[in-house]
């Protein structure tokens, strides 16, 4: 493999390394690329949702298929832009009221039958050291969450079981972190030294 | 006021109740009932984001019009942003429009995008780029401030080495059950604390979205009266 | 003592230029250490080898975006490879407008790579493959699903109507389809657990970052998730089961950066013993 000849990946790479720049001090080949980044995943936003939505949901149901229902949310939806002119704009609310109000609506029974099916789970079916560690460590770790008791006394050591578990679990997370963090640096140096340079498969 | 604020908290007090009683009554009309509020909050939701765009349309404008300091930038934002979009609207998302392959003769239905382009060859690259500058903030963070200070952080310091470890081949090259160990840690203590938390918070969300549908909460619709 | 005060003043770009090092130098002579393949993945890889008959439906969620996409990008293109192997149909779907782009790279890479390597079953979009329309409401959307994905999205994301489309064909909502596996770094994993597991209940995988994977635990002890990718080194386990199946032949990218991944973690456990040292022998001297 050989150095790339498309225009592309150069553009491509040498953005990267304008953002790399910025590891050696702030400078405004780093800034330019940051604004960049910042207008274009905008007006790709646009983009899609000017095919996928407006197109699909709105204008193709409308103008072909004669779905007049789809006007209701279409109004609720340009009330939205109310917020724009001062002496209408708490038009604006009620939009929001109805998203809010019908998600939360959607979301509450859902929620309960999650949080029932993870307490399910926390039961000991069997008796072994696992179950235990689990139903110890879950009512432990809520222990050190519920601030309406004072930690002290039989509480406060409960909750001193439930830290434990707690910096276990954030170890877990923090080992698992870095993991994450070096490998999005993999991934771009694997974009430089294969796509760019070439010396890589 | 009345349609100020008395109407929006109906408004999602009304929808809120109707939609947790039609999750318990099976009839078709409350089915045919849920389903239509689905399209509406999809449609609705729609506009959200065009909100969101004309406020930072607006900020970087203000940004340039006062002279801000780096307001250079600001016009960055703005030609990337309109030249996008214009190359993405008409020139098609994953697939080239009819009218862009009026313009270009050359264009084949399978070809690439010029909004593809942009996503592929800008965007992705940077921002994959400046996410992956975490790496160096993290390799400087674990250099400078992860001490052992404490029976507690001395706990998370040995997790967090064994998890570290462990979970790349190379320790498993230097001790055989390694990944077992990560295994147990992960399964066990680790979740149990992880669903303490999940269960905590999910009650939070629960009393929360009770306190939205009694009109307690209302911070949701800004401030004003 | 001059060693600690050398570390205690240490300009942080010299961390930065070793880091860099310990990521470059693996690539350029690989190793390739063995690796175990854990069960949260293997079990993954078992429903899609075994329990999905022929002519069977894979959702894959792609709710990521670039700046996740190191970690996700290479589960999806590997998920996507081994269904289309096994002749299953293979749906992209997105609550994010981002992760319309990153599907459609994928299906992009994965088709072509396909289509190299076994010309004699070659894969086609709007047959075997393709990608839902991007359509905002996120837990609407979900639900919607559950009820009917044609009325959903109407149109795939490059404007077809799905009514048309051959890969579409007997498929009306959940029912039809046989997993979903989930990509995400984000809590939209727990939206999808939610609504489309709990209320419809679609059998469910996770394919996530590191960062969240210790967390998302607790949904597969609950058995809400069948198994789950947890970061580069999951996405590279599944790379090696697909790899004894010698039918993809595309570019193994998390694989490759096992090596990388490797000699970094030793290069922080390092930083993390150096900089402990340095701590406890300066205290040690201000205790005095």
């Amino acid at each position: 493999m050989a150095i790339s000849t498309n225009f592309w990946i150069w553009i491509a790479a040498l953005l990267t390394l304008a953002i790399y720049s910025f590891l050696y001090k702030d400078n405004p080949f780093y800034k330019f690329a940051e604004y960049l980044l910042v207008g274009i995943s905008i007006g790709y936003g646009i983009s899609i949702y000017w095919h996928n939505t407006i197109i699909t949901k709105v204008y193709n149901p409308l103008v072909y298929d004669k779905n007049f229902l789809v006007l209701i949310p279409l109004l609720l939806g340009l009330l939205m832009f109310s917020r724009f002119f001062k002496n209408v704009s708490y038009l604006s609310r009620i939009p929001i009221a109805f998203v809010v109000g019908a998600g939360t609506g959607l979301s509450v029974p859902s929620s309960f039958e999650f949080l029932f099916k993870q307490i399910y789970a926390t039961m000991p079916l069997k008796l072994d050291i696992g179950s235990l560690i689990i139903v110890v460590g879950v009512i432990s770790t809520l222990v050190y969450f519920f601030f309406s008791l004072e930690h002290k006394g039989f509480v406060g050591k409960v909750s001193k079981v439930g830290i434990t578990f707690i910096m276990v679990a954030f170890g877990a997370a923090f080992g698992y972190t870095i993991m994450a963090r070096v490998s999005l640096f993999i991934g771009r140096i694997q974009f430089l030294l294969s796509d760019w340079l070439g010396i890589i498969k | 006021m009345f349609v100020r604020r008395t109407l929006p908290l109906l408004v999602s007090a009304v929808f809120g109740v109707a939609l947790i009683l039609q999750f318990f009554v099976p009839h078709p009309a409350s089915k045919n009932f849920y389903n239509m509020m689905l399209d509406w909050l999809i449609i609705v939701s729609a506009f959200t984001y065009l909100i969101a765009v004309q406020s930072t349309v607006e900020l970087h404008f203000t940004k340039i019009k006062r002279k801000v300091e780096g307001w250079q930038y600001s016009i960055i934002v703005l030609i990337a942003l309109f030249v996008t979009a214009f190359l993405g609207v008409f020139g098609g998302a994953f697939m080239p429009t009819t009218l862009w392959m009026k313009i270009f003769p050359s264009v084949k239905p399978s070809d690439t995008t010029p909004l593809m382009y942009t996503y592929l060859y800008m965007q992705m690259p940077m921002q994959s780029t400046i996410f992956s500058l975490l790496a160096f903030y993290m390799a400087s963070a674990a250099f400078r401030s992860f001490r052992a200070r404490s029976f507690d952080a001395t706990l998370l310091l040995i997790t967090a080495g064994i998890v570290t470890l462990g979970r790349v081949p190379l320790g498993e090259f230097i001790y055989k059950g390694l990944p077992d160990v990560v295994e147990w840690i992960l399964k066990y203590p680790n979740m149990a604390a992880q669903r303490g938390i999940l269960i905590g918070v999910q009650l939070g969300i629960i009393a929360t979205s009770i306190k939205i549908i009694l009109g307690i909460e209302g911070k949701y619709l800004g401030g004003g009266k | 003592m001059k060693f600690i005060n050398f570390i205690n003043n240490l300009d942080k770009r010299w961390i930065y230029l070793i880091l860099a090092l310990c990521i470059i130098i693996p690539f350029l002579f690989p190793v390739g250490f063995p690796m175990k393949t854990t069960p949260p993945v293997k079990s993954i890889y078992d429903f899609i080898e075994d329990s999905i008959p022929e002519g069977g439906v894979v959702l894959i969620g792609a709710d990521y975006d670039p700046s996740t996409m190191a970690e996700l990008h290479p589960m999806a293109k590997v998920v996507a490879a081994h269904a289309l192997s096994n002749n299953l149909r293979v749906l992209f779907v997105t609550l994010y407008p981002q992760g319309a782009g990153m599907a459609q790279d994928v299906i992009d890479n994965v088709l072509r790579e396909w289509n190299k390597s076994n010309p004699d079953n070659p894969k086609e979009l709007g047959k075997d493959i393709t990608l839902l329309a991007y359509v905002p409401g996120v837990s609407a959307v979900v639900l919607k699903m559950g009820e009917d994905i044609l009325q959903t999205f109407n149109e795939d994301g490059y404007g077809n109507k799905l009514s048309e489309l051959e890969v579409m064909k007997g498929i009306k909502n959940y029912n039809n389809i046989n997993l979903m596996v989930e990509l995400a770094g984000s809590s939209v994993v727990l939206t999808w657990l939610i609504y489309a597991n709990g209320r419809y209940g679609l059998k469910m995988g996770i394919g996530t970052t590191a960062v969240s994977a210790a967390e998302y635990y607790s949904y597969l002890q609950s058995k809400q998730a069948i198994g789950m990718l947890g970061g580069l080194k999951g996405a590279a386990e599944y790379e090696h089961l697909l790899d004894e199946k010698k039918v993809y032949g595309g570019r193994k990218d998390a694989s490759i950066g096992m090596d990388a991944q490797s000699s970094a973690h030793i290069f922080f456990i390092i930083l993390i013993i150096l900089g402990n040292i340095a701590y406890f022998v300066k205290k040690r001297k201000e205790g005095k």
